[in-house]
C-alpha cells in the first residue's frame, strides 16, 4: 500500500482546460455551485412569476407594462388572461418545488459538503454527477421553453391532475404541447435526482474516510443522506407517471382520461382511463418530495445552530431517528392530499391516521431544537438568524397540518388558500430560510470570502416579517373560503377579502425586493468580502479542516483526513480553545458518543 | 475537564480497490488505529453498494408500473384479453442463456495487478456470446412486437395493448443499457483496468434484468 490516492475509487486528476474545470467539470464542489447557479436563477425567475400573480390578484384589470412580451395571447393590453393566470401560476410552482426546493439545498449543498464532510475526495461516481447536473439542467431549459412554444406553457397546476392534463389542446391554452414540454421535464429532471441520489447514498455508505463512523456525520450529512434514500423512491414513481402522460399525448392511449369525457363541448376520444391513477402516482411522489425539500433543511439548520450554540443537540441520535422517521412514514401519508378526490372514504381514514403520526417526529425534531436551544448562549450571525427563522416558520406552517389531517376539517378546507399558507411556510419559506442559514455558513468555505454581516441581518428581518406578512393572512382568507388558484374574486362573499390581497401583494413586492440585497451581498462578498479563514466559526465538522479554502480539487491534500471524535465537541476545553475537531486528536470530551 | 493527547495513529495508505474489499483477496486490512472501535475494515468500492442502489430504483419504477396497471384494470370495463406472441418464451429462453454466458466468464476470469484478466479465450468468448444473446433478446421483443402489429393491436389500440407495449419497451430499454455495461467490461477487461467490483455489479444487473422479465412475462400472462 502506498500513500499516493490514484487508485481510490471517487479519485481524478484535476482538470486544466476551461471546459472540463469550470463547465463539463467532475469535480463534486463545482457541480455543487452549478446546482447552486441554476436554483439562483430558477428562484429569480419563479419569484418574478409570482409578482406578476399578486399584481394581478390585487388589482385584477391592472395593465402590466411589457407583459406581452411573455404570452402570445395571455395578455391583450398587458391585462392578464385568466389562463396566462394560470400559466404563470404553474410555472412558479414547478419551478420552485423542482428547480430550487430539490435542487438547493440537496443538491448544491449537498453535492459541495457531503463528500467533504465524510471525508472522501469525491463522490465515487464522477461522470453520473456531472450528468446529474447537465441533465437536470436540461430538464430546466425544456421547461422554460414552453414559454415559447405554440400557446405557451401548461396551466394544469404543478399537480397537473388528469383529465386536464392528459386531454390535449382542447383542455385550453398550453394543455398540448405545453403539458407534454412539462411531463418530459419532470421525466429529465427524474434521471438527474435519480443519478445524483445513487451518488449521494454510496458516497455517504462508502467514501466515509478512516474514525467517520455513521454516528460520527453531522447532522447536515445526514440529513443529505435520508433525502437521498426518499429521493431515490419518489423520483423513480414519478417517472413512470410522466412516461404514461406523455404517451397519452402522444400516441393516443387512455391511461388518465376516462371514457365518454366531455372537455368545452368536444367528446374525447379516449376510453376507460383513471384520472385517480395520475392522483395516486402523483402523490406517491409528491409527499415525499414536500420532504426531500425540507430534510436538508432540518439538517443544514442543525448543523449551523450546533455550530452556533457551541454545545451538541439534546441528543444527536434521537434527531437523526426521527428524520429517519419521517422519511419512512413519508411514504404512508400521501393520501391525505386526495381526502376529497372522490377515493374510497375508508381509504381517507387509513390515510388520517399515519398523517398524525408523522406529526410525531416532526414535533420531535422541534422540541430537539427547542430544547437545545435553550439556555444555549447562540452566537447570533445571518446564519443562526436564519436557522431560527426556519424552525418559526416550520412550526406557524406545520401547525395548519394537524387541521388539514383530519378529513372531515379538510373537506372545508382543501383547495383553499388555507393550504396555500400551510405549504408556503413549511415547505416554502422554511426551506429557504434553510437555504439562506446555508448560503451564510458555508460561503466562507465555497469562496473564500466573508459575507457582509449587517445585509444578512437586514436580508433576514425583512424576510422574516414579510414571509409572516404574506402566508399569515393566506390562513384568514382560506377560512373566509377564499378558493385557491382562482385569478380573481368575483364572488359576493369575496369581496371584503381584496383589500387583504391587496396587503398582501404589497407585501409580496417587498419581501422580494428584500432578497434583492441577498443576491447583491452574495456577488460583492464574492469579489470583494473580508476574506475568510479556513475555520471562521471555529466549527468541527471535516469541510472546516480542508487545506486550503476553498478547498483543493481533491479536498484534503494529499491525505485523507483521519476522524477521531463526534461533530459536536463543542464547549469542552482545549487547545483550541471551547472545540476539538474532528480530525484532531486530542481527547477532550465528557459528551463523546463514539 | 482533562486534556490528554493521544498518540496519532499511523497514516496508512488509501484505500486501493484492487486489493481490500471482499474481493480475491480480502483480509489483511485490519489496520485499526490506537481508540477507533468505528474503524474496522476498509469501505467496499463503491459499485458494488451503488448496483444495489440502482436495482432499488428501478424495482420502484416497475413496482409504479405494476399499480398502474392494477389501478387501470379496475377502473373501467375496456380491459380486453389478448394473447402474448408466443416468441416472448423463445427470448426468456435465450436471456436465461446470456445470464448463464456470463456467470461462465465469471468463473473463467483471474486477478492482474489489480485488474481481471480472462483466464483464456474461453472466457472472452463466454462474454461475447452473452453479448450476442442480450442483443438477440431485443430483436427477439421486436419481432414480438411486429406480430402484435400485424394483428392490429397498436400502443393505444386498448389498454392491455398499452401497458404490453410500455412494459416491455421500458424492460427492453433497460437491458439494452446492461448490454452497455457489458461492452463496457469487454473494454476494461481487455486493457486490464476490469475491476471485480465492476464485472459483479455488471452481472448482478444483467440477472436481474432475467428476474424482472420472468416477473413482467407472469404479469402480462396473468393480467392481459
Ligand atoms: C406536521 C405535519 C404535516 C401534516 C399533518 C400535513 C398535512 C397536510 C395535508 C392533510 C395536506 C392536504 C391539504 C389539502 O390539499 O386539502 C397538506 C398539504 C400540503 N403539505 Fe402538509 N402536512 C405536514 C407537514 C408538511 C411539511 C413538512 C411540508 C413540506 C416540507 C408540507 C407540504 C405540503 C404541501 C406542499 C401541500 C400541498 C400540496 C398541494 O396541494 O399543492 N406539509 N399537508
Ligand atoms: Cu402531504
Amino acid at each position: 500500500m502506498h500513500d499516493t490516492a490514484h487508485a481510490h475509487a471517487g479519485q481524478h486528476a484535476a482538470p486544466t482546460s476551461f471546459i472540463r474545470k469550470h463547465v463539463f467539470s467532475l469535480d463534486h464542489k463545482v457541480i455543487g455551485k452549478q446546482y447552486y447557479g441554476l436554483a439562483l436563477a430558477a428562484v429569480l425567475i419563479g419569484m418574478f412569476l409570482s409578482w406578476l400573480m399578486r399584481l394581478h390578484l390585487g388589482w385584477t384589470n391592472l395593465a402590466i407594462p411589457g407583459l406581452h412580451l411573455l404570452t402570445k395571447n395571455g395578455a391583450p393590453g398587458d391585462v392578464m388572461t385568466p389562463e396566462f393566470y394560470l400559466q404563470l401560476m404553474t410555472m412558479h410552482a414547478t419551478i420552485m418545488v423542482f428547480f430550487v426546493l430539490t435542487t438547493a439545498p440537496f443538491a448544491a449543498f449537498g453535492n459541495y459538503f457531503l463528500p467533504i464532510q465524510v471525508g472522501a475526495e469525491d463522490m465515487p461516481f464522477p461522470h453520473f454527477n456531472m450528468m446529474s447536473f447537465w441533465v437536470t439542467f436540461v430538464a430546466f431549459l425544456v421547461l422554460m421553453s414552453s414559454f415559447f412554444v405554440s400557446d405557451g406553457p401548461t396551466l394544469g397546476g404543478w399537480t397537473q391532475y388528469a383529465p386536464l392534463s392528459a386531454v390535449g389542446q382542447v383542455g385550453g391554452p398550453g394543455e398540448g404541447a405545453g403539458v407534454v414540454l412539462w411531463a418530459l421535464s419532470i421525466a429529465i429532471f427524474c434521471v438527474g435526482q435519480l443519478l445524483g441520489s445513487l451518488n449521494f447514498i454510496t458516497t455517504t455508505l462508502d467514501m466515509r474516510t478512516r474514525g467517520m463512523s455513521l454516528w460520527r456525520l453531522p447532522l447536515s450529512a445526514w440529513g443529505w443522506f435520508i433525502t437521498s434514500v426518499m429521493g431515490l423512491t419518489a423520483f423513480a414513481v414519478l417517472m413512470p407517471a410522466c412516461i404514461l402522460l406523455i404517451l397519452d399525448h402522444v400516441a393516443g392511449t387512455s391511461f388518465f382520461v376516462p371514457a365518454n369525457t366531455v372537455m368545452n363541448d368536444q367528446m374525447q376520444p379516449h376510453s376507460g382511463g383513471s384520472t385517480l391513477l395520475w392522483q395516486h402516482l402523483f402523490w406517491f411522489f409528491g409527499h415525499p418530495e414536500v420532504y426531500i425539500a425540507i430534510v436538508p433543511g432540518m439538517g443544514i439548520v442543525s448543523h449551523v445552530l450546533v455550530t452556533n450554540m457551541r454545545k451538541p443537540m439534546l441528543s444527536h441520535r434521537v434527531l437523526v431517528y426521527a428524520m429517519g422517521a419521517l422519511a419512512v412514514l413519508s411514504y404512508m401519508v400521501y393520501g391525505h392530499h386526495m381526502f376529497v378526490s372522490g377515493m374510497n372514504p375508508v381509504s381517507s381514514l387509513v390515510f388520517s391516521f399515519p398523517t398524525l403520526v408523522i406529526t410525531i417526529p416532526s414535533t420531535i425534531v422541534v422540541l430537539i431544537w427547542m430544547g437545545s436551544l435553550y439556555g444555549a448562549k447562540l452566537r447570533i450571525n445571518s446564519a443562526s438568524l436564519f436557522a431560527l427563522g426556519f424552525i418559526s416558520m416550520f412550526i406557524a406552517g406545520g401547525v395548519s397540518g394537524f387541521f388539514l389531517a383530519q378529513p372531515s376539517i379538510d373537506i372545508m378546507l382543501h383547495a383553499t388558500y388555507f393550504v396555500v399558507g400551510h405549504f408556503h411556510l413549511v415547505m416554502g419559506v422554511a426551506a429557504m430560510f434553510g437555504i439562506f442559514a446555508g448560503t451564510y455558513f458555508w460561503f466562507p468555505k465555497m469562496y473564500g470570502r466573508m459575507m457582509n454581516e449587517t445585509l444578512g441581518k437586514i436580508h433576514f428581518w425583512c424576510s422574516f416579517v414579510g414571509a409572516y406578512a404574506i402566508f399569515m393572512p393566506f390562513h384568514y382568507l382560506g377560512l373566509a373560503g377564499n378558493v385557491r388558484r382562482y385569478q380573481a374574486f368575483a364572488p359576493e362573499y369575496m369581496q371584503p377579502l381584496i383589500p387583504l390581497h391587496k396587503f398582501i401583494t404589497i407585501a409580496a413586492l417587498f419581501t422580494g425586493a428584500a432578497q434583492l440585497v441577498f443576491v447583491y451581498n452574495l456577488f460583492v462578498s464574492r469579489y470583494k468580502g473580508e476574506p475568510a479563514s479556513d475555520n471562521p466559526w471555529q466549527a468541527t465538522s471535516l469541510e472546516w479542516s480542508t487545506p486550503t479554502t476553498p478547498p483543493p480539487h481533491n479536498n484534503f491534500g494529499d491525505t485523507l483526513p483521519v476522524v477521531y471524535h463526534d461533530p459536536f465537541q463543542y464547549g469542552v476545553e482545549s487547545s483550541t480553545g471551547d472545540y476539538v475537531m474532528q480530525t484532531s486528536p486530542e481527547k477532550a470530551s465528557a459528551h463523546d458518543e463514539s | 475537564m482533562a486534556t490528554t493527547v493521544h498518540e496519532p495513529p499511523k497514516i496508512e495508505g488509501q484505500r486501493d480497490p484492487s486489493q481490500s474489499h471482499g474481493g480475491f483477496n480480502s483480509g489483511g486490512q485490519d489496520l485499526v488505529p490506537g481508540n477507533l472501535p468505528a474503524v474496522k475494515r476498509y469501505s467496499p468500492p463503491p459499485a458494488s453498494t451503488g448496483i444495489w442502489v440502482v436495482l432499488a430504483s428501478i424495482t420502484m419504477t416497475f413496482a409504479a408500473f405494476t399499480s398502474a396497471l392494477i389501478v387501470r384494470q379496475g377502473s373501467a370495463l375496456d380491459w380486453r384479453h389478448l394473447t402474448l406472441p408466443n416468441i416472448l418464451y423463445v427470448n426468456t429462453l435465450v436471456l436465461f442463456a446470456s445470464s448463464f454466458a456470463l456467470e461462465m466468464t465469471r468463473r473463467r476470469i483471474r486477478v492482474v495487478a489489480g485488474g481481471l484478466k480472462a483466464d483464456s479465450v474461453d472466457a472472452s468468448r463466454w462474454l461475447y456470446a452473452a453479448l450476442t444473446l442480450g442483443l438477440l433478446f431485443v430483436v427477439g421483443q421486436y419481432i414480438a412486437w411486429a406480430q402484435l402489429r400485424a394483428q392490429g393491436l397498436y400502443l393505444a389500440t386498448n389498454p392491455n395493448s398499452s401497458f404490453f407495449y410500455v412494459l416491455t419497451a421500458v424492460h427492453a430499454l433497460h437491458v439494452l443499457g446492461g448490454l452497455g455495461g457489458l461492452l463496457r467490461v469487454i473494454r476494461k477487461m481487455g486493457n486490464s483496468t476490469l475491476r471485480k467490483s465492476t464485472l459483479d455489479a455488471t452481472a448482478y444487473y444483467w440477472h436481474f434484468m432475467d428476474g424482472l422479465w420472468v416477473y413482467l412475462l407472469v404479469l402480462l400472462w396473468m393480467k392481459l
